[in-house]
């Protein structure tokens, strides 16, 4: 029999300390909806996704209910759009999008990922053809993301590409200039991107997967926070193995939720995405957990390593506590969707050169960060490049989500409210990049990606 | 059903909680298999494991008839299944 003291444990880490499955995500592939004619492609993808996903929400909130476990999302993750779309005879991809979006309606999940190209080595016509839809695409629809992966450890690094996101992100903001630029909060531009990443706005349904699939991502980083206020002032073994056994409690009930989900939707289980998502709630936050560990804010000196720690242990700990982990696996740190982060970039003591360095060691890159409106395509694109750089020799996945904030400078703030919480426009280099990005071409591969 | 689950009453200590607690579950074949109970500074706590498997009714309906009966009296009754203690606390 459990003890009282276990029950009351999770009990309090639920109600007190914003415990949650973070999301349940079915990937659907759509690579037999293919079609000649765009329209009967549209209608194929919309069928298929309402089919497979009819009782994906519904079936969330029961094991919710019976579990007493939050699933604050579920939602959808298709194959990369360019794929599908590329048979299609048509200049226009938005369409695509918007079928995608009506989908998203009728099965009720708030976001649906894949409107993705994955370009790392070069673009395809259907490729070129979906970043050009990228920003009217985000203005149209209410709940689909979009990512494009533009590099790799294999593969290197598409400049090409990347000087095309930057003008596609500045783009996107704009189309969507009444609402603070939020197309971008909803496109990622990645290095490594993998196939089975639950987590939005980046998610997709790799090729190599199955028909249908459930991932789950589970989150906590109220937990991990609460855990290591008992172990004050105590050495860094102390403090990891701490976040261990916090991080396998945590995987264990999302390995749970996820086969029981799996078993209800008669899906495969897919991965346990073992990820620390915090969201703008007090109590439910990154930085405060380095903050815990010492640090006057986040974003001091020490943060990086504060940082490193807390990824490693993380994955120590869930890689135990489920049969497959996957996904991106580690801590986040989107600026604006996190509490403690936004009052340390809000007090100028996180910069985005301190992200950049904190993005090496944790398991995505910059996230949710504002920037000024007047930031041109170019130093966008420079900063992609650095990320993606960062994930090729690293041998990782790193992302830039990215908000130029039309009309806002340094000092503002701009809202996108709910999860996606709000972020202080943070400061960029004044030093222009645009030579080095018109430049265009490959970086080559690394010599990390010989391993055979 | 064929199910464990955990009944969890947490609030300020009064006359009948458990009487009440035990015959909403009597009154819907629900088994009680184990109690345990702690009274902290008036805090009433107290945690049961009950077997479902006799209960004809949905499991949220029987989770609505505890939260209602909890509301009533000022407590915060839950039930949830057994797994997903066990899952976080038992290797």
């Amino acid at each position: 029999m459990l003890s009282s003291n276990e029950i009351l444990d999770t009990i309090r880490m639920i109600d007190q300390q914003h415990l949650d499955i973070r999301t349940i995500t079915m990937g659907i592939s759509l690579l037999d909806c293919a079609d000649p004619d765009a329209e009967a492609a549209c209608r194929k993808l919309y069928d298929k996704v309402c089919r497979k996903a009819e009782k994906l929400v519904e079936t969330g909130e029961a094991i919710e209910r019976e579990y007493g476990i939050p699933i604050v999302n579920k939602r959808i993750s298709v194959t990369p759009m360019a794929l599908v779309a590329g048979a299609s005879v048509t200049g226009d991809y938005v369409p695509f999008a918007a079928a995608l979006d009506r989908a998203a309606q009728t099965t009720g999940v708030n976001f649906i990922g894949g409107f993705s190209a994955l370009v790392q080595k070069g673009m395809t016509d259907g490729d070129r053809k979906l970043i050009a839809a990228i920003p009217e695409a985000l203005a149209v629809t209410e709940r689909v993301c979009a990512s494009v992966n533009v590099g790799s450890t294999k593969a290197g690094i598409n400049m090409d590409a990347v000087a095309l996101m930057g003008t596609t992100i500045k783009a996107a903001a704009q189309h969507t200039a009444d609402r603070g630029g939020f197309g971008c909060a909803k496109l990622v531009v990645f290095c490594n991107a993998v196939e089975d990443n639950p987590f939005m706005a980046g998610a997709f349904h790799g090729v190599g997967e199955g028909d249908c699939v459930i991932n789950v991502g589970v989150s906590g980083p109220g937990v991990v926070c609460h855990a290591l206020q008992d172990v004050k002032g105590q050495p860094f073994d102390v403090v990891a193995e701490t976040v261990k056994k916090t991080a396998f409690r945590i995987t264990r009930m999302g390995q749970l939720v996820a086969q029981e989900a799996s078993r209800r939707l008669g899906a495969p289980f897919g991965i346990v995405d073992l990820s620390l998502a915090p969201t703008p709630a007090v109590g439910d936050s990154v930085a405060r957990i380095l903050e815990e560990m010492g640090l006057e804010v986040c974003g001091t000196h020490g943060t990086t390593a504060a940082l490193a720690l807390l990824n490693d242990a993380v994955k120590k700990g869930g890689v135990m506590a489920s049969s497959h982990v996957g996904g991106l696996s580690g801590a986040f740190i989107p600026v604006s969707e996190d509490e403690g982060m936004i009052a340390a970039a809000g007090s100028g003591a996180l910069t985005l050169d301190k992200l950049e360095a904190m993005t090496c060691v944790c398991s995505v890159g910059l996230d949710m960060i504002a920037v000024p409106g007047d930031t041109t395509a170019e130093t966008l694109s420079a900063i992609i490049a650095d990320e993606a750089a960062i994930g090729m020799v690293n041998a990782k996945t790193t992302a830039v989500r990215i908000i130029p904030a039309p009309g806002k400078v340094v000092g503002d703030t701009v809202e996108f409210g709910g999860l996606l919480g709000s972020a202080p426009v943070m400061p960029v280099h004044p030093f222009g990049s645009a030579d080095f990005i018109r430049r265009g071409g490959r970086i080559p591969a690394p010599m990390q990606s010989l391993k055979n | 059903m064929h199910m464990k689950a955990i009944v969890t009453v947490l609030g300020k200590d009064q006359v009948g909680i458990i009487a009440a607690v035990c015959t909403l579950l009597a009154d819907n074949n629900v088994n009680v298999l184990d109690i345990s109970q702690t009274i902290l500074r008036e805090f009433f706590t107290m945690t049961m494991l009950v077997d479902l498997s006799g209960s004809k009714l949905p499991f949220t309906v029987l989770s609505t008839l505890l939260e209602n009966e909890g509301a009533r009296r000022g407590l915060a009754i839950k039930i949830q299944r057994e797994d997903i203690f066990s899952a976080m606390h038992k290797i």
